[in-house]
């Protein structure tokens, strides 16, 4: 089972590793993790993905939430949540027309390119992992020559508002 | 306001602790922390090997129920102590860890006697700080303390780099302090306790499992109140041993691997159990599919952790395992529940007991460790202070030596630490020096921390070394017998050294005992002249440790002797 895992840290050195080496240790899995500060400069968020089943993630969930330097560990309901990965992608241009092409496909997702080329061209677009994987799809046929990802990032929508 | 150094914060805020004493050995990145050790009113304990200091304060705190201090130098002084953390942390012992580090702008670097303390020790602390300034150690050292003892305890490590020790600052201490990420009490829930009360009340087959938890919280009168009320019978983990009176009638002694044969048999054919303080170890359980099987579950623990880790959980009630009991027992007694033992359960635990006590096949030798652990029991004080090692010594201590005062007894049961029992007894003797502490040995263990003999000595801290002495590597040679087809590699030690002459080097007390009856004498002459002393025992190399739920196997599976 696919989980997102949103985790509020202390933000002090050090704390990211306890993190991931209680992943390590116990013998649990990070599919993506991305970090950053709050609006609090004392607390930095993780979102954590993982796939494990429904005990060894209640387990996960409470060893995170027993270390000391966490202050809130919270799963995340997929449809209760705005959730989004960045992705870039830097495609090979084989022929002139490939760049219209792409540039088409990327319209069409609603996203950026950057940095066009007459050998390469980078896309850039943040979605949900479905879409990011339909594109895929659909541009690997030229060639992806690298790609960066940042892992999901996520919030839970507002109390009491189904939207 | 004063300035002062880091150095001599630190030991200010160990006294402001009540730290009266601590354990370590000096090199270069903490001289500054043992000058001002100097000048403090802290009594030093310098033991042979680091790895002693860790096993020393983590015996004090075991038995004192307070944090045990050790210090220990940077780079292997810190590497050496890291075992002893483990195993503070695998039996949720109380232990401050005081480490010296390189100073700040070396580290990094690969210094000279530099290791990555903080990193290689964080599986295995409650937590660990790094104070890089003078200042903030008085703080962290009251959070130290404070994560160390309250909720599940454990081990904490501080790393102060040498110029931190050194740098002076204003320095302030307070009086307490917050850390918004922890909450170590939680209280239990009231429903949850009704619920769990209900399962008990409506088992047919009720049994209780007492862990180590009802030890660190002493909820010795309370779980004896439930198991008298209700007539219920009470197994153990290994570390829960001696939670519960183990001459009591409704004892039926620890569970598990080597657990008493009455206690694996009754607790397969229990319906429910109220598990107290456990954390259902696959020593204690066998397999946990097996285990749960037909089984309800109330299981009681302070650490949320617990709850579900290894086994499903019917009825969960977090928080202080005493403070749950308690209220469980306020809610019989005002439903005036008071059962006699004329059920059929009962009747079925008192038979199977009576049968496997008669019935058990006793090994053939006039020292049989059943025979040499009765003798001692029958000549050791009750309120005495136990440890053990680790291998079958511990495991015949674990069947054959009954833990009649409640928190006397006490192991490396989670890490299995060999070398922990002798270092543990000085540590538990330094906390309680008015009880005779006696370390059930065997001599591959004490092999391995025989040189704390010195520190016995000379720190005037007498404990007594019960060495079952078979030549050998006993457990590892029971499982080549057992396992594999009698290859044996790696165990005969060959009765060297020898264990009297290696006392009297120390300027200890040796005894060999060659009989019960010496055995005896020795124990009595080792209490009544308070010097340390090894009673060197030579038992049979041939004898396995029976019952035997081998690994991978379930408690139904219980081998026994033939």
């Amino acid at each position: 089972m696919w989980s997102i895992i949103s985790v509020l840290v202390e933000n002090k050195p050090g704390v990211l590793f306890k993190i991931t080496n209680l992943f390590r240790s116990r013998n649990y899995n990070i599919d993506s993790i991305s970090v950053g500060v709050t609006e609090n400069p004392e607390v930095s968020r993780m979102t954590i993905t993982t796939e494990a089943d429904e005990k060894q993630l209640n387990q996960i969930i409470k060893q995170l939430d027993k270390l000391i330097d966490t202050l809130e560990v919270k799963l995340l309901d997929e449809k209760k949540s705005v959730y989004r990965e960045l992705v870039m992608m830097k495609l090979k241009v084989s022929k002139p027309t490939d760049i219209k092409e792409i540039t088409d496909l990327a319209n069409a997702f609603k996203c950026d390119v950057h940095d066009v080329r007459k050998s390469s061209i980078i896309v850039e677009i943040t979605a949900t992992p479905d879409r990011i994987n339909a594109l895929t799809d659909l541009v690997k046929g030229y060639g992806i020559l690298e790609m960066a990802r940042t892992g999901i990032c996520a919030l839970a929508r507002g109390y009491g508002d189904e939207g | 306001m004063e300035k002062i150094s880091g150095a001599r914060s630190l030991m200010i805020a160990l006294e402001k602790e009540g730290v009266e004493i601590a354990f370590g050995l000096p090199g270069g990145a903490n001289l500054p922390i043992y000058d001002e050790l100097y000048k403090s009113n802290i009594r030093h304990i310098l033991v042979r090997h680091e790895q002693s200091a860790s096993r020393m304060a983590d015996g004090f705190g075991r038995v004192s129920r307070r944090p045990g201090v050790c210090f220990a130098t940077s780079g292997p002084g810190a590497t050496n102590i890291v075992t002893g953390i483990a195993t503070a942390q695998a039996d949720s012992a109380p232990m401050i860890a005081i480490t010296g580090q390189v100073p700040s702008k070396m580290i990094g670097r690969d210094a000279f006697q530099e290791s990555d303390i903080i990193g290689i020790t964080n599986p295995i602390v409650k937590y660990a700080f790094q104070p890089m300034t003078p200042n903030e150690i008085p703080e962290v050292v009251k959070k130290a303390f404070y994560i160390a003892s309250t909720g599940r305890p454990g081990p904490v490590l501080i790393d102060i780099p040498k110029d931190v020790q050194q740098n002076e600052a204003e320095v302030h201490f307070p009086t307490e302090v917050k850390i918004r990420g922890y909450h170590p009490w939680v209280d239990p829930d009231i429903t949850q306790i009704e619920r769990a009360t209900e399962m008990l009340l409506s088992a047919e087959r009720p049994i209780i499992l007492a862990g180590g938890g009802v030890i660190i919280s002493s909820a010795f009168a309370e779980l004896q109140s439930i198991a008298e009320l209700l007539m219920i019978p009470v197994v153990t983990t290994f570390k829960g041993k001696g939670s519960f009176p183990e001459n009591h009638p409704l004892s039926l002694g620890p569970i598990g691997m080597h657990g008493h044969a009455e206690a694996n048999k009754l607790m397969t054919e229990a319906d429910c159990v109220l598990a107290c303080g456990s954390r259902f170890s696959d020593r204690s359980v066998g397999t946990f599919e097996e285990f749960e099987r037909n089984l309800k579950i109330i299981h009681m623990d302070v650490d949320p952790a617990e709850i579900g880790k290894n086994q499903t959980t019917n009825v969960a009630v977090v928080g202080d395992v005493k403070t749950s009991l308690r209220i469980m027992v306020k809610m019989l007694i005002q439903k005036a529940i008071k059962r006699n033992g004329e059920s059929a359960w009962a009747k079925r635990v008192k038979e199977t007991k009576d049968y496997y006590r008669e019935n058990l096949k006793i090994h053939p030798h006039p020292l049989a460790a059943s025979k040499v652990l009765k003798k001692l029991r029958e000549v050791l004080p009750a309120q005495s202070i136990v440890t053990t090692e680790v291998g079958q010594h511990q495991m015949w201590a674990s069947l054959f030596f009954d833990v009649i005062h409640p928190g006397t007894f006490f192991s490396s049961t989670g890490l299995g630490t060999m070398g922990w029992g002798f270092p543990a007894a000085i540590g538990a003797k330094a906390a309680k020096p008015d009880v005779p502490v006696l370390d059930i040995a065997g001599e591959g263990s004490f092999n391995m921390t025989e040189n704390s003999l010195a520190v016995s000595v000379l720190e005037d801290i007498p404990v007594i070394v019960f060495l079952l002495n078979n030549f050998t590597l006993g457990m590892v040679a029971q499982w080549q017998r057992t396992f594999y087809d009698r290859r044996m590699i790696g165990v005969d030690l060959k009765n060297c050294p020898d264990y009297v002459k290696i006392a009297e080097a120390y300027g200890a007390q040796g005894i060999r005992a060659t009989t019960l009856d010496e055995i005896g004498k020795a124990v009595q002459t080792a209490i009544k002249s308070n010097v340390a002393t090894v009673i060197d025992i030579p038992i049979d190399p041939q004898e396995d440790v029976l019952p035997f739920v081998a690994p991978g196997t379930s408690l139904k599976d219980m081998i026994l002797p033939s």
